[in-house]
């Protein structure tokens, strides 16, 4: 096992109220070696802060606590900003949403990454920048010693999120988290950024957590998934598994919207573009009991009374198999 | 370079719009340069009428406007009524002692504000973020006049430490060579006769003024810095450099601060047009014998074209500076240069 995150929590102290908001909720889960696991859920469902809290980014003004959170048998929670320094980027990296503005504009692609890799691996200058044309090539980027001198700006988006790939990869990491690394790719350039990762994970055996908002790329790319909803994670198991029977409501009501996408799915009524109605609360309004009831169609009473626990991998006291059985 | 050059054409209309302005202005105020230059007493009608002639006085504005903007064109910005030099060379003797003054308050602001308003940043929200916020606004708003004249009453005064006026102590007779006193006290035939004791002096009469002067640059580069570091450090890529395992400082040191610095060199620039202005006031609170010093000598006089002339050079120093910071901008932006 490479990552073992157990009832993990995160609060954030806040200037309105008194009482901290809970951001994140008793989240666990874990990663072997060579895994990839899928992240979705709405905006506001608590995934950015989570991979933050994995890197020790968060801010002062965060809480974060857990029962475990290992990486390699590491307390990551116990390490000072020294040792962080050589757990992120060297063990643990991460690739964003944005590439344009995720890197530097006013330094050279050569300068981020022979930063990247001086900082973690023992090589001079001249190594670090062939490493560099190395990874350039090994992200596909055409004529890659040139693509060195290349400010940001003067790269177009799938461009950019290649050289934060070769950036993140540069140190082999054990651990990838990419935080919705396509959402701001178009859809073309989506899918050769995913077969990349892809790659890194079946050929360099990297683990990867995959975020995202698209459950078809999670179901075509990710081994396991997690559904998260308002800080917790309402969800999870294998993907296959999850998109064929979903269990709770919310991965239910998720993959219905899907345009065209719920012919298998009985218990949805069958309309052109089906939504969820209502949005994510905020933070600081969050219901009692299960989070989901003020959507959730199959709402009764008990849902409102009480913290719903995780049993048998669904947060749900009405999970959807077990209601279509009766 | 097209760039720069489209630049250059607009300087034009500007100093243009300056020359009007400032020549309508002067002669808008009260007094009569001709009465100032014979006196009051013994003005003789046909006398003054002589004396207005010659001076090109008598002549309607209009035309009195057009040679002056001849004359200009022609390379000659005129010659002071009162004392007969032209006014090239007036300004070209007290360039000097501004530069010095206002460089090194610039620079002691810069030296002072830059880390002043990072140390803010990065420790937002704390008592000194606070503390260096509530100090710069009392900074920035403080009168340079009435600011000068504390220092006075306090350093000069009070503990007796620093001269109260002057450039230098006229026990020294320094030769002129580039006009600045940190410099020209270095010469060898001055440091051979009285060592370091002049270049000591002039440090000592520059403090005060130069305190003066800056206050109010310091205040606004370190409330500058403070909002610019604060939202470069908000930046996705600064996030991206800390994902890296890069350590704190180096995240500052090469992440943020370049980028932050790009509108605080907007701001010196603009800073630079208020020292000067401002050193109308200090100069003529500590005597220092510069620019400011000198237009306002020439407004009490009425001496219209020292007025006019310097006026338009002043401005046409404002004018290249904030030229030279559109190259510096074009330096550290990588964007422009494409």
């Amino acid at each position: 096992m490479l990552l073992n995150v157990e009832n993990l929590n995160i609060h954030f102290k806040s200037d309105k109220s008194s009482t901290p908001i809970h951001a994140v909720r008793d989240l666990s889960f874990k990663i072997n070696k060579g895994e990839m696991l899928g992240v979705v859920g709405e905006s506001g469902s608590g995934k950015s802060i989570t991979n933050l809290a994995l890197l020790g980014l968060l801010p002062d003004s965060a809480l974060v606590t857990a029962k475990n959170l290992d990486f390699e048998g590491k307390k990551l929670l116990s390490l000072n900003e020294l040792e962080w320094c050589q757990v992120r980027g060297r063990e643990i990296a991460m690739i964003f949403q944005d590439p344009m503005t995720a890197l530097n504009p006013f330094l050279t692609v050569e300068f981020q990454i022979v930063e990247t890799i001086k900082a973690h691996l023992n090589l001079s200058n001249k190594e670090a920048i062939n490493k560099a044309i190395e990874l350039l090539n090994f992200v596909g980027i055409p004529s890659p010693k040139d693509r060195l001198k290349a400010y940001p700006f003067e790269l177009s988006g799938g461009m950019a999120q290649r050289v934060m790939i070769a950036m993140a990869i540069s140190t082999d990491p054990k651990l990838l988290i990419a935080d919705e690394p396509t959402t701001a790719l178009d859809v073309t350039i989506q899918k050769q950024i995913l077969n990349l990762l892809k790659v890194l994970q079946e050929k360099n055996n990297m683990s990867i957590i995959l975020v995202t908002h698209d459950l078809g790329v999670v179901g075509e790319y990710s081994d396991r998934l997690q559904v998260m909803y308002a800080g917790e994670v309402v969800e999870e198991g294998f993907t296959t598994e999850i998109l064929k029977n979903p269990n709770h409501p919310y991965t239910e009501a998720l993959l219905a919207s899907r345009p065209g996408a719920s012919a298998h799915l009985k218990r949805i009524p069958k309309t052109l573009l089906p939504s969820i109605s209502g949005i994510v609360p905020a933070f600081h309004q969050r219901p009692l009991g299960c989070q989901f009831h003020p959507r959730c169609s199959y709402k009764t009473h008990e849902c409102e009374q009480s913290i719903i626990e995780l049993k048998d991998f669904v947060r749900c006291i009405h999970p959807c198999n077990q209601l279509s059985l009766k | 370079m097209k760039y720069f050059l489209k630049k250059l054409l607009d300087l034009i209309p500007t100093l243009f719009g300056i020359s009007l302005v400032c020549f309508i202005l002067i002669r808008l105020i009260p007094g009569d340069p001709v009465l100032n230059l014979i006196g009051e007493r013994g003005a003789d009608p046909a006398r003054y009428l002589e004396m207005k002639k010659a001076l090109g006085l008598d002549l309607p504005i209009y035309q009195q406007f057009w040679f002056y903007l001849k004359n200009t064109l022609q390379g000659d910005i005129g010659t002071s009524i009162i004392s007969n030099n032209t006014v090239w060379s007036e300004f070209i003797e007290r360039f000097p002692a501004t530069m010095e003054l206002g460089f090194i308050a610039l620079l002691g602001a810069t030296a002072l504000g830059l880390p002043l308003g990072m140390i803010a940043a990065i420790k937002r929200n704390s008592f000194f973020d606070y503390f260096l916020m509530s100090t710069s606004l009392i900074g920035y708003s403080m009168p340079i006049f009435w600011w000068g004249l504390i220092l006075i009453l306090f350093f000069s005064v009070k503990l007796g430490i620093t001269p109260v006026s002057g450039r230098i102590d006229f026990l020294f007779d320094i030769p002129h060579y580039t006009g600045f006193y940190l410099i020209d006290t270095l010469q060898s035939s001055v440091v051979k006769e009285n060592g370091f004791a002049p270049l000591l002096s002039a440090l000592k009469h520059l403090l005060l003024p130069s305190i003066a002067l800056g206050t109010i640059p310091l205040a606004v580069i370190a409330r500058m810095t403070r909002s610019s570091m604060l939202e470069v450090l908000g930046e996705d890529y600064i996030r991206t450099a800390r994902a890296k395992g890069m350590n704190k400082y180096r995240v500052i040191a090469i992440h943020a601060l370049r980028n932050a610095l790009i509108p605080i060199i907007t701001t010196l620039a603009l800073l630079f047009g208020s020292i000067i202005t401002g050193a109308i006031l200090t100069e003529t609170i500590f005597s220092w014998p510069g620019i400011g010093k000198w237009i306002v000598a020439s407004i009490t006089a009425r001496d219209y074209p020292v007025i006019q002339g310097g006026v338009l050079i002043i401005s046409f120093v404002i004018v290249l500076t904030n030229m030279l910071v559109d190259i510096i901008y074009y330096v550290l932006n990588p964007k422009m240069r494409s």
